[in-house]
């Protein structure tokens, strides 16, 4: 009898090892464990049924059962181990194509125009700037009269202009157009505020203009003005030279040359240095050649400005600049037709 | 304005290579491009004349040739068939750097031994000097081309291209120019020689002149020529007028447009003997009255405009063109010669308005002193005397109603300072830039020391753009250059904050959208008429649009009332890109008129999205872009707004009648969205069947957007229950109103539609809604039989109120 339960024991022993031995993968490993090794499982029957083994060899034969259960517990657990670094090493031909295109996010863009539109007040603004637009159709007042530019002025010429046909003056000439350039905001600001100002003005403009790569009759300008007490030309120059430095980058130099607009005096334009050859490239197509490139006008304002609006020039003094975006994506972009800005071509649009 | 080198160089020694001198007038405001002439690199080729031709001792068809070229006679062989004596020829010395006839390559003429007799240079060809193709003989030059002239100087249009501002008139001069580059380079510019000989007979006797229009004409100057003789200009003299762009015509008129392009006064010749009962009268045209210019054109004036005219008709439309009436013909023997003063705005508006600009308007409007036209008179009569010969009368005629006051500015060192930023400018910089007073005369003001600290200035002649203080501050910048500015930080107070909400809004609608994947765009605010047509956005009850009175084009004449034409233009061009599919927006403004007053210029954003859902995916199709689309759009961005938006069934001409909804929020309308109408896609010819569209009213939303978009709301951690319920409502119940009934149950933390379906299986007229409705409480953990009683309470009154049943 004994023999025999030692035997039986035995038999289980290699019976539980030939089965484990044989289970390939995790559902035959469990329901292994839970055939041998299970609350209900054999080889727990057998210890619980040590009870029928006679007194004097119960220690003996349960120092057995027990021997052997660690053992299979032991091999239980190599085998998992063994069967998951198989598992595993078999994910290596379960692979993907890794060079299909991701899953694509459709995200939308903002126009060019906006994107340096916002820089450029961006930069402005962490100076102290206010950012403000005014009414894209204007009265020849504002466009014009405000800015020391009376009617018949020789001047006018500069600023093709597209006419509104609706209110005419006493003569009978058109008194409202599409504004020419973003300066009358310069007057309405003034009139209703009083220095120190800073301000920012973007928006659309329009010129009376055939267009070509260089020209547009509807273009974007940024305008600045700044009023207080005691601004003067070097104050201009610093600001605007911070400017160019952030927006083209800080190694930029600068250079003011002699400009005419009849509603500052001086008037000068800003050019940077070229950016793409530095000047060494005589067939630049950036600055041309000549190693500077003009990208805006500005000038101290003129004593007749202020006085228009109520100002006392003796006690005050400032200075204007305006800017066109578009020029300036253009040079940043390296894009060559300022046609393409409107045209709204989605082959376009999506680049940016 | 060309202004040649050769002429300029009679004025002012140039000191500096012509391509930074023309950087120094840009820099100085003078815009200024050199353009090199052709001929530029030849080297020693002159002007000369074969003196003397022999036959080649060894040689038939050789020659020898003598040629002088002024100081200095040489002899060359030739073997140019045409070649003559006395002829003025291009000869090249030995050096000169020409074109090898035979291969076309540039090369460098030697000393030569032709069959045995040395040749010290060469007559050339057009093709030698790259002038031409032609070699069948040497180039002849006229006659009297000036024997020992470098060709280089005869020949070259070598000129400074010029764009004068409209301040600076005077620089559309030969003499202007030299004297910007006499300021620059510190040399004076001396004025030129204006006498000549006078006869005895005063020019009184000859011409009287009345200024009846004083306001438009403030000096009025007559010199009177006797027994000239028209002819063809000399031959420098045409050269000169030529190289800078003028047609010669003959040596009276030819005088007096060199000496307009010289000085910059405009002047004008008549015949004397076509000006009646010898009187110049200047006055205003009469309403009506016909005037035919020297260009055969017959124009109808008005006043103000100025006529120059006889007691009997008028003889010169002043400013601008002589009269047909009066010009010199080869006939003429008495020449009576105009400079005159004129109101530059006068002028300006007579030539726009006969559409009639001419050199003369364009320097007259620009306006000029009259001290100009008392030099320029002098200076064309001296020059009509050497080119046309005759006889001048003693005096001028000189009417000068009221000569204005001297123009004395101060210019003091605070003053510039105050400006600048700096005193260097004032006090000059050692080494690098003289005093402001220097620079001032250098320029030919006439300058005084007022005190310490000041300076009284007279600007010349020649400026008219000199009135205020900063002006003569900007002359000693400009010239001195704005480097030696220093830059200053802005100091002082900040400014007070200016807000605009609406900008604020439309920024971030943009931004908004742009999340939403929709790509901005930017198109035209000028419109056709047929792009609103198209859009449906005129007619009964639409704003009528502004119309702009000088439209570029059919396709830039309207202010557009909508942006939705446009919109729909870029789309159908985007589908038309493979693989097709947008979603594009613009945010714009749109011009409304209003009587007597600026249209309302409304900020309008409008969207379109057209194409598949998740079109860019490459793994399987999707479904086309719909209503719900655009909605998705639209309550995403006001819900990130802060807005609480509703949506009712609505109408629009734009959009299919049953998928348009009026968007609203506390309950006032600030858009549309929906599908566009199948006509619209057609007109459009959008290549889609589905357009999903909406539109916003920035204006109208503007004022309810909180002032606070984002406010947070504690949340429970508590655990919640989910219970699904399958709902089946009548087709005619929104399934809006279901789900804001759903919502509005105090443990119901979230709803959402997972299905929805229409057909088999339902009873007719039902459709099946199926929800997640998600119970939570602030208070505790819900019990199952707590969500149960909710659920079924909540279903009952669902029941009543929309007739909806849990479906079987
Ligand atoms: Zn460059």
């Amino acid at each position: 009898m004994t023999t025999s339960a030692f035997a039986d024991l035995n038999a289980l022993r290699d019976a539980a090892t030939r089965e484990l031995d044989a289970a390939v993968d995790a559902a035959a490993l469990e329901a292994w464990r839970v055939a041998y090794l299970g609350r209900s499982g054999k080889i727990t029957g057998v210890l619980r049924g040590i009870a029928a083994v006679p007194a004097d060899q119960r220690r003996v034969f349960g120092a057995a059962a027990n021997e052997i259960k660690v053992a299979l517990e032991q091999r239980f657990e190599a085998r998992q181990a063994d069967l998951e670094r198989g598992a595993l090493s078999a994910l290596a031909s379960d692979a993907i194509d890794i060079t299909l295109p991701g899953r694509p996010v459709d995200m939308g863009r903002l126009h060019p125009t906006t994107i340096v539109i916002r820089e450029i007040c961006g930069i402005f603004q962490s100076m102290g700037f206010q950012v403000v637009e005014g009414p894209e159709v204007e009265w020849d007042k504002y466009n014009f009269e405000a800015l020391n530019i009376p009617k018949d002025h020789p001047a006018r010429d500069k600023w093709d202009t597209i006419w509104v046909d609706a209110n005419k003056d006493v003569e009978g000439r058109f008194t409202t157009l599409l504004r020419t350039h973003n300066s009358p905001m310069q007057a309405r600001v003034m009139e209703t505020n009083q220095p120190p100002i800073r301000v920012v003005v973007p928006g659309k403009c329009f010129r009376y203009e055939a267009t070509d790569a260089t020209h547009e009759s509807q273009f974007f300008q940024v305008e600045g003005l700044v009023v207080d007490e005691g601004v003067s030309f070097a104050n201009l120059k610093h600001t605007l030279y911070e400017f160019a430095r952030r927006l083209f980058g800080g190694d930029r130099k600068v250079r003011f040359r002699c400009d005419f607009f009849p509603f500052v005096e001086p008037g000068v334009d800003m050019s940077i240095d070229c950016f793409k050859c530095g000047g060494r490239d005589p067939a630049c197509r950036i600055c041309r050649g000549s190693g500077w490139i003009e990208i805006m006008g500005a000038g101290m304002v003129h004593p007749n400005v202020l006085r228009n609006v109520g100002y006392d020039p003796a006690r005050v003094s400032g200075f204007a600049f305006g800017m066109g975006p578009e020029r300036i994506a253009m040079l940043k972009y390296g894009i060559d037709d300022i046609r393409l800005f409107y045209a709204n071509d989605i082959r376009f649009l999506r680049q940016f | 304005m060309k202004v040649p080198l050769s002429w300029l160089a009679d004025y002012v020694p140039l000191k500096l290579p012509p391509v930074e001198l023309a950087h120094r007038l840009t820099m100085a405001g003078i815009e200024t491009t050199f353009v090199p002439g052709k001929d530029a690199e030849w080297g020693p080729v002159y002007v000369g004349e074969v003196v003397r031709l022999e036959k080649h001792p060894n040689a038939d068809r050789l020659r020898l040739a003598t040629v002088s070229i002024g100081g200095e006679t040489l002899r060359v062989v030739c073997g140019a068939p045409n070649i003559a004596q006395g002829q003025r020829i291009a000869f090249a010395k030995t050096g000169a750097r020409l074109t090898d006839s035979h291969t076309g390559t540039p090369m460098t003429l030697g000393a030569a031994k032709i069959r045995g007799v040395e040749s010290q240079g060469m007559v050339c060809s057009e093709r030698e000097l790259g002038l031409g193709n032609d070699h069948d003989g040497i180039l002849v030059l006229p006659p009297n081309a000036p024997i020992g002239t470098p060709l280089a100087d005869y020949l070259s249009d070598a000129h400074l291209d010029i764009e004068v501002t409209t301040n600076r008139g005077d620089c559309l001069s030969v003499l202007g120019v030299a004297r910007e580059v006499g300021a620059i380079t510190g040399v004076p510019v001396p004025e030129p020689s204006l006498d000549y000989p006078e006869g005895t007979e005063p020019v009184s006797s000859a011409v009287r002149v009345q200024i009846d229009a004083p306001d438009l004409c403030s000096r009025y100057l007559a010199a009177v020529i006797k027994g000239v003789k028209v002819g063809p200009s000399p031959e420098w003299l045409q050269q000169r007028l030529k190289q800078a762009g003028l047609r010669p015509i003959n040596n009276v008129v030819d005088a007096t447009n060199y000496v307009m392009l010289e000085y910059g006064q405009p002047l004008h010749a008549f015949d004397l003997r076509q000006v009646r009962r010898d009187t110049i009268v200047v006055r205003q045209a009469r309403p009506g009255e016909r005037f035919t210019t020297l260009d055969g054109v017959e124009h109808t004036l008005q006043p103000p405009m100025l006529l120059i005219a006889d007691p009997e008709r008028a003889i010169a439309l002043a400013g601008v063109m002589g009269g047909a009436n009066s010009e010199m013909t080869e006939a003429t023997t008495d020449v009576l010669l105009e400079s005159a003063t004129f109101n530059g705005i006068n002028i300006r508006r007579t030539a726009q308005q006969l559409k009639l600009r001419t050199e003369a308007s364009t320097r007259f409007e620009k306006g000029l002193q009259s001290e100009l036209a008392g030099r320029a008179v002098r200076r064309a009569a001296r020059l009509i005397l050497r080119t046309a010969g005759g006889a001048a009368m003693r005096g001028i005629a000189d009417a000068f109603p009221a000569a204005g006051p001297a123009n004395r500015l101060r210019l003091s060192r605070s003053g510039m300072t105050r400006l600048i930023g700096t005193a260097a400018l004032f006090d000059g910089i050692p080494g690098r830039a003289p005093g402001a007073g220097e620079v001032l005369r250098a320029l030919g003001f006439a300058v005084q020391q007022a005190g310490h600290d000041a300076l009284t200035v007279t600007p010349p002649y020649w400026r008219s753009d000199i009135a205020i203080e900063e002006d003569v501050i900007e002359e000693v910048a400009r010239i001195v250059g704005y480097d030696n500015v220093p830059a200053e930080p802005l100091a002082g107070r900040m400014p007070a904050t200016l807000t605009q909400p609406l900008r604020e809004l439309r920024e971030r609608v943009k931004d908004l959208l742009v999340d939403a994947g929709m790509q901005e765009t930017i198109s035209y605010s000028l419109i056709g008429h047929r792009t609103l047509e198209q859009a449906l956005a005129v007619g009964p009850g639409k704003p009528e649009p502004l119309r702009a009175a000088n439209p570029l084009s059919r396709e830039q004449e309207y202010l557009r009332t909508s942006l939705r034409g446009n919109l729909l233009r870029t789309l159908a061009a985007a589908l038309r890109v493979p693989p097709g599919g947008a979603r594009i927006f613009e945010a714009g403004r749109v011009y409304i008129p209003r009587a007597e007053d600026l249209p309302d210029e409304r900020e309008i954003v409008a969207g379109a999205l057209a194409g598949t859902r998740g079109d860019s995916l490459w793994e399987k199709g999707a479904d086309p872009f719909d209503f719900h689309d655009a909605k998705g759009v639209v309550e995403s961005v006001l819900a990130r707004l802060g807005l609480d938006a509703a949506f009712e069934r609505a109408e629009d001409d734009l959009l299919h009648p049953g998928r348009t909804a009026r968007i609203t929020v506390d309950g006032e309308a600030v858009g549309v969205l929906g599908e566009l109408h199948p006509l619209v896609t057609r007109t459009f010819d959008l290549t889609v069947a589905k357009v999903a569209f909406f539109e916003i009213d920035l204006n109208t939303l503007q004022p309810r957007v909180p002032w606070l978009t984002t406010a947070f709301k504690p949340f429970s951690r508590l655990p919640s229950a989910d219970r699904d319920v399958a709902l089946l409502v009548d087709e005619s119940v929104p399934a809006g109103r279901v789900q804001r009934f759903l919502e509005d149950h105090p443990l119901v933390r979230r709803v959402a539609l997972f299905d929805r379906f229409v057909g088999k299986g339902l009873p007719a007229g039902k459709l099946s809604l199926a929800y997640r409705l998600e119970f939570q409480s602030g208070a505790g953990t819900l019990s199952a039989e707590q969500v149960n009683e909710a659920m079924s309470s909540l279903l009952q009154r669902l029941q009543a109120e929309t007739g909806a049943t849990l479906r079987a």
